[in-house]
């Protein structure tokens, strides 16, 4: 049986007239990867804040590990880990000494610290580079230590704030390992990202917020199911014929079809059909097809159209604003 | 135990990272220096060192710990390392004590360096060390308060600075250092009574030259009330402005 181990009832958070947080419910089991998918100003960073004792909440109720979030909160940070979206580690101190420092926060004695300290850069593949001070790092390399400073004391919870945004890919795929690898041997996690793909691939239940508000929470499995019933076929056919699109909406009343370029053509039908019919007729209309694929929807259509928001404009608006 | 770790780690870094660095060093050397210079070229006639000793001192203290402290936390806060420390699990009371203490250090070693400077050059001997040790440092611990209290009042390095001199230039030059209270303009002269800096000089010029005005368990007491008084506006402005 799974056990809460954050609990979020009512939490609201209010600047001026700005509501930036409205009534958001939601509970993280132990032991799980739990993220929070939204575009920029939907309240992500916001609700992080008040789960860490950033910000206070106007009103509302958080519960971390069994311990009131609000009047608790130096207990609770005894518990939590905490990588903001930006790397915050002090410019003139070394790799090592940054997680020295990080550590003696949390009250590590001197031998503890400098063991963990070591460990932890050679975990994280930054052993060599130890020594070299903070602002000398690649962004991948002061992510990756940032996230080491935010587990030096071992947390029971982490709290992860757009870990992959803005670095290479490489890095962001040793991040997405690192993360795992944390989830497995205990760590709870709790992340905020706008790459859909990424909570994908990483977490175990996610919840959609918009504009303060969360609009959907479930686990990743169930959220796919209902849409696996909607699904498109997408056929590359080697010639372009311009009639192509009017002759099949003819041919198969009830089917939606697109072109999506020249020679590209995507079939949404109304129930689940096989491929063989569309291909009998290209061959037929002597159109020879390249492809056929089916294409099954992912984390990202269901969000499109839960939220109604489009992808591309919430990363470019992400990148934008790192830049 | 944990706590204190936490404590003497903060101290440790500010001093590693900002006030053991070169230029800051440089900085406790030169800054008494030209203050006695500034003294001696605006007297007429032959200036005493030692006269001029608690003027020097008390200068260098100000304006070492003001700068120093409001800009290092608005440093911090600007590149959000402050964050981290907020989000430690230390009392935010013991965590600005750290954050200051590292100016505090610096503000009295400030101050003893014209003191070491005037021992090779002029007789010291009758001075009161423990009430001069005392003056030394509370003026320490009130400027680095009104450091702290800057910091938390703006958000660039540059605004530190510039609010920094609203606060030093008023105090130098109604303290009683270079212009004599009594010789005030009446209007003016409650004045100095509403600033830390006249309190801390007054007792300097007791213990060194035996000058002050004031009964010196006054100027402790004053002393104690600002301290606190601004140790307690700063970090509940730091409650109310970064813990939003």
């Amino acid at each position: 049986m799974s056990t809460s181990i954050i609990e979020v009832n009512n939490l609201s958070k209010q600047f001026g007239d700005f509501q930036a947080v409205k009534e958001v419910n939601f509970t993280v089991e132990q032991g799980e990867i739990f993220a929070f998918l939204g575009p920029n100003g939907a309240g992500k960073t916001t609700t992080i804040n008040m789960l860490t004792g950033l910000a206070k909440p106007t009103s509302g109720s958080i519960r971390i590990a069994g311990h009131d979030g609000i009047k608790d909160m130096k207990r609770v940070q005894q518990l939590i880990g905490i990588v903001p979206d930006e790397s915050n580690l002090y410019a003139d101190l070394s790799g090592y000494d940054n997680l020295v420092f990080c550590a003696s926060l949390y009250g590590m004695g001197k031998n503890k610290r400098e063991e963990r300290a070591k460990q932890l850069l050679e975990e994280f593949g930054l052993a060599d580079t130890g020594k070299r001070p903070f602002k000398a790092y690649s962004k991948g390399m002061k992510r990756k230590l940032t996230i080491a400073a935010g587990i030096i004391h071992a947390p029971t919870i982490l709290f992860l704030d757009e870990p992959t945004t803005g670095i290479d890919v490489e890095s962001a795929r040793q991040i997405r390992r690192l993360v795992k690898n944390l989830n497995e041997s205990g760590t709870t996690i709790f992340l905020t990202t706008h790459y859909i793909e990424e909570a994908e691939r990483l977490c175990t239940r996610v919840g959609f917020i918009v504009e303060g508000k969360v609009v959907r929470i479930d686990r990743v499995v169930n959220l796919m199911k209902d849409y696996k019933k909607e699904y498109t076929i997408e056929f590359t056919l080697e010639n372009h014929d311009p009639s192509l699109q009017e002759t099949m909406d003819q041919a198969f009343p009830g089917v939606r079809v697109e072109q999506i370029s020249n020679q590209k053509f995507r079939v949404i039908p109304q129930e689940k059909i096989g491929v063989a019919p569309f291909i009998k007729f290209f061959e037929d209309s002597h159109k020879p097809v390249y492809e056929a694929r089916i294409i099954r929807p992912t984390l990202e259509d269901v969000f499109v159209k839960i939220t109604g928001i489009e992808i591309a404009n919430m990363k470019k608006e992400k990148e934008g604003k790192k830049k | 135990m944990n706590q204190l770790i936490g404590f003497l780690s903060i101290l440790r870094k500010d001093m590693k990272t900002y006030y053991l660095k070169p230029p800051n060093i440089s900085w406790g050397i030169i800054f008494p220096i030209s203050w006695t210079l500034m003294f001696f070229a605006k007297s007429e006639s032959t200036v005493d060192l030692r006269e001029i000793l608690p003027g020097v001192m008390a200068l260098s203290i100000l304006f070492g710990t003001t700068s120093m402290l409001s800009v290092t936390i608005t440093f911090e806060r600007k590149s959000r390392s402050f964050e981290r420390l907020l989000l430690a699990p230390l009392s935010l009371n013991l965590l600005m004590l750290a954050k200051t203490t590292g100016a505090i250090l610096f503000g009295i070693i400030n101050a003893f360096i014209p003191v070491l400077f005037a021992s090779f050059m002029v007789d010291l001997s009758g001075i009161n060390w423990l009430s001069t040790f005392l003056g030394v440092f509370f003026i320490a611990v009130t400027s680095t308060f009104l450091g702290l209290f800057i910091a938390v009042s703006v958000k660039e390095v540059f605004e530190a600075q510039t609010f920094s001199n609203f606060f030093r230039f008023p105090m130098m030059f109604l303290c009683g250092l270079f212009i004599p209270i009594s010789s005030l303009p009446t209007l003016i002269r409650p004045l100095p009574y509403v600033l830390p800096l006249t309190y801390g000089a007054d007792l300097l010029k007791r213990s060194i030259n035996n000058t002050g005005i004031m009964p010196p368990w006054i100027s402790f007491f004053v002393l104690l009330a600002f301290s606190f008084g601004l140790f307690m506006i700063s970090t509940r402005n730091i409650k109310r402005k970064w813990i939003y």
